[in-house]
């Protein structure tokens, strides 16, 4: 029996069935599209993820109060002194800017018309730290932080909803809450998504925030700090320098934990692609189940696809094939129908993830699919496997009947 | 070869069959032999055994006991891989029921045969001669179906031929067919035996089918009743 000789069989037969065979394979379409389609968005989703991380920058390290790592007995907030403290370039020479941020939801409105909004109350040095560029008027300056002014410079998106327009807004008065902002500035469009998007900011000087937003306890405490540095390889002194300062600065006794955190891109990446890889294993064991039902399907079919043929096995025998030549052909029966669903699967999630990565895009978070040739490799192998796996029994139980009795099956 | 070589020797045959709590005496002691281009007919009433005989010759399945000699090789003691073979290149069945594959071609079932045998090259061509030998060279693409129960028995008498067995089992080779197609059918086995002098052994319940056979086994309860011996 020569392989093309069995292939030809065996697609005959299964054409034979033309509506069972489709249904058969079904299982196995659904099964082999939804691996493909969560991997490829899981995969761009963790993508995406990174990439937003790696665009804060290998410079910036993010100081966050509290510790979740050890218990921590009376823990200090993050406050404006301990930024100045930071800013300190002999205590902290490594370090270039430090931007203390208080950050807080209010309802931000313009001509009677509002939204719900986070706002960042900041120092000058933020524009620094985050590279922002204005695309018209200033940022806030030193003078309208120590003056307590009600100025705000907005994020174009943010202007765009609120005004309508990104430009020639400069001197116009919005609410925040209920007291009148003017407008200073505009930041440059940056881009990003609806996980972290500069251009949807608010930032308004961090003493007008200190009184107008709601933040922590003491009346200097703030979210957090950012600080960068010059260059990518100072990072590391960087943060020896920040938990030297902290730890005195909040007078921690040499051998209690500290009650802040550091973050750098490297831990925000670490954390990102362990969430990442979490989900990717928990889409692909959806899929998974649904290509071992649809190999359960495979195996019914054929167990009844040897029933039916019993008296053309008793025959096949009578003429001289073997177990092997029996099993091989319900063999390639099966490894074909699951071939079949494996392809028109992958076909399939391919198609589901491009409609999905459109949705996404028309929500304005940019996701690009790609259905690597890896996850095409592994749908293949896996619905193959499924077909041997799953056809093995049957084929072995119409290879094991006896001639005499299949002859005289009706 | 010899021209009065034995192809079948039986000895004591014996085939014991467990159905439920009963043991069942199918074959009973069945001894007998066949000479090669010898045309041979096995009768008896239903129960007589004679199934059971057509499969033990068939190397369909293999005796209880006793022993079973074809073209001096001992059946009796094959595997189930050696029986296939010796299906394969020795025996020829012709059914009752035609048992051609309804989806394949009268060429494509022709060749079963030869693929199981591993023939690949001139597979087309011997399948075709074989067509040819029982008048149907002109229908070798026909589906079953498309084909008369003649033509359809014919077909699987090329199937029985293609490999140039040792003997063609004929089991109730016209019992599915009316009885001008009947004659048809045992006149091709006749003319093939003569011109080609295959052994043939038919199995039968019908006396004018048997009447073609130069000797007749009669079988009733698993035992061989009588034999008898024509012209």
């Amino acid at each position: 029996m020569n392989l093309l000789m069995n292939l030809k069989e065996a697609l005959q037969s299964l054409n034979a069935n033309k509506l069972r065979s489709f249904l058969t394979i079904l299982g196995i379409v659904i099964g082999v599209a939804s691996v493909i389609a969560l991997l490829s968005i899981g995969e761009s989703a963790g993508a995406s993820i990174t990439g937003e991380i790696e665009s804060i920058g290998t410079n910036v390290i993010y100081i966050l109060s509290g510790n979740s790592f050890d218990e921590v007995t009376n823990p200090k907030d993050l406050t404006l002194l301990d930024a100045e403290a930071l800013a300190n370039t002999r205590r902290a020479p490594n370090i270039a800017y430090v931007a203390p941020v208080i950050s807080g939801g209010s309802e931000v409105s313009y001509a009677g018309e509002g939204l719900e909004s986070p706002i960042l109350g900041i120092t000058p040095d933020y524009q620094f730290v985050q590279n922002l560029t204005l695309s018209e008027g200033e940022f806030i300056t030193q003078t309208q932080v120590e003056g307590r002014s009600a100025v705000v410079v907005l994020g174009p998106e943010l202007a765009e909803k609120l005004l309508g327009r990104r430009s020639g807004i400069l001197g116009n008065t919005i609410r925040i809450g209920s007291y009148p902002f003017r407008i200073v500035g505009v930041t440059e469009a940056k881009g990003g998504s609806a996980f972290n998007n500069p251009d949807r900011n608010i930032y308004i000087p961090i003493s007008t925030a200190q009184t107008r937003l709601p933040h922590g306890d003491s009346p200097n405490s703030v979210q957090y700090i950012l600080v960068s540095v010059d260059k990518a390889e100072e990072a590391d002194n960087a943060v020896q320098q920040i938990t030297d300062v902290l730890r005195s600065t909040h007078r921690i006794t040499p051998r209690s934990p500290n009650d802040f955190t550091i973050l750098n891109q490297q831990d925000f990446l670490a954390v990102a692609s362990s969430i990442t890889n979490v989900l990717t294993i928990f889409l692909g064991g959806i899929g998974a189940i649904s290509l071992l039902v649809g190999g359960i399907g495979i195996m019914n079919i054929m167990l009844v696809s040897v029933t039916e043929r019993t008296r053309e096995i008793g025959l096949r025998k009578a003429l001289g094939a073997r177990k092997k030549d029996i099993l091989l052909q319900f063999l390639t029966e099966s490894v074909l129908l699951s071939m079949f669903g494996g392809i028109l699967g992958i076909g399939l999630g391919w198609m589901i993830s491009f409609i999905v990565s459109r949705i996404a895009i028309q929500y304005g978070t940019p996701l690009a699919i790609n259905v690597t040739p890896n996850s095409i490799l592994l749908a293949t192998l896996f619905s193959a496997a499924v077909g041997i796996f799953f056809g093995y029994y049957p084929a072995n139980r119409a290879a094991s009947l006896a001639p005499v009795e299949a002859l005289r099956y009706e | 070869m010899a021209e009065n070589e034995q192809v079948i020797r039986t000895e004591n045959l014996t085939k014991i069959y467990q159905m439920g709590e009963i043991l069942v005496h199918a074959l009973h002691g069945v001894s007998f032999t066949v000479e090669r281009g010898e045309v041979l007919a096995i009768m008896g009433p239903s129960g007589s055994g004679k199934s059971t005989l057509m499969n033990m010759i068939g190397c369909l399945d293999i005796p209880t006991s006793g022993d079973y000699f074809l073209e001096g090789e001992l059946i009796s003691s094959l595997d189930d891989d050696e029986l296939a073979l010796v299906r394969n290149r020795k025996i020829g069945f012709v059914f009752q029921k035609f048992n051609l594959l309804p989806r394949a071609t009268a060429l494509a079932n022709v060749e079963l045969p030869l693929r199981y045998a591993g023939i690949d090259g001139e597979r087309k061509m011997l399948a075709q001669k074989a067509l040819e030998s029982v008048g149907l060279g002109d229908r070798i693409y026909h589906q079953p179906n498309e084909l008369s129960g003649g033509q359809q028995q014919r077909v699987a008498i090329a199937r029985a031929l293609v490999n140039e067995p040792a003997i063609i089992l004929a089991d109730e080779p016209t019992g599915n067919l009316d009885s001008q197609s009947g004659e048809e059918i045992m006149r091709l086995l006749l003319e093939l035996n003569k011109t080609q002098g295959t052994t043939l052994l038919i199995v039968t319940h019908d006396p004018d089918v048997a009447s073609v056979a130069e000797r007749i086994i009669h079988l009733r309860d698993g035992e061989i009743e009588n034999e008898e011996i024509r012209q």
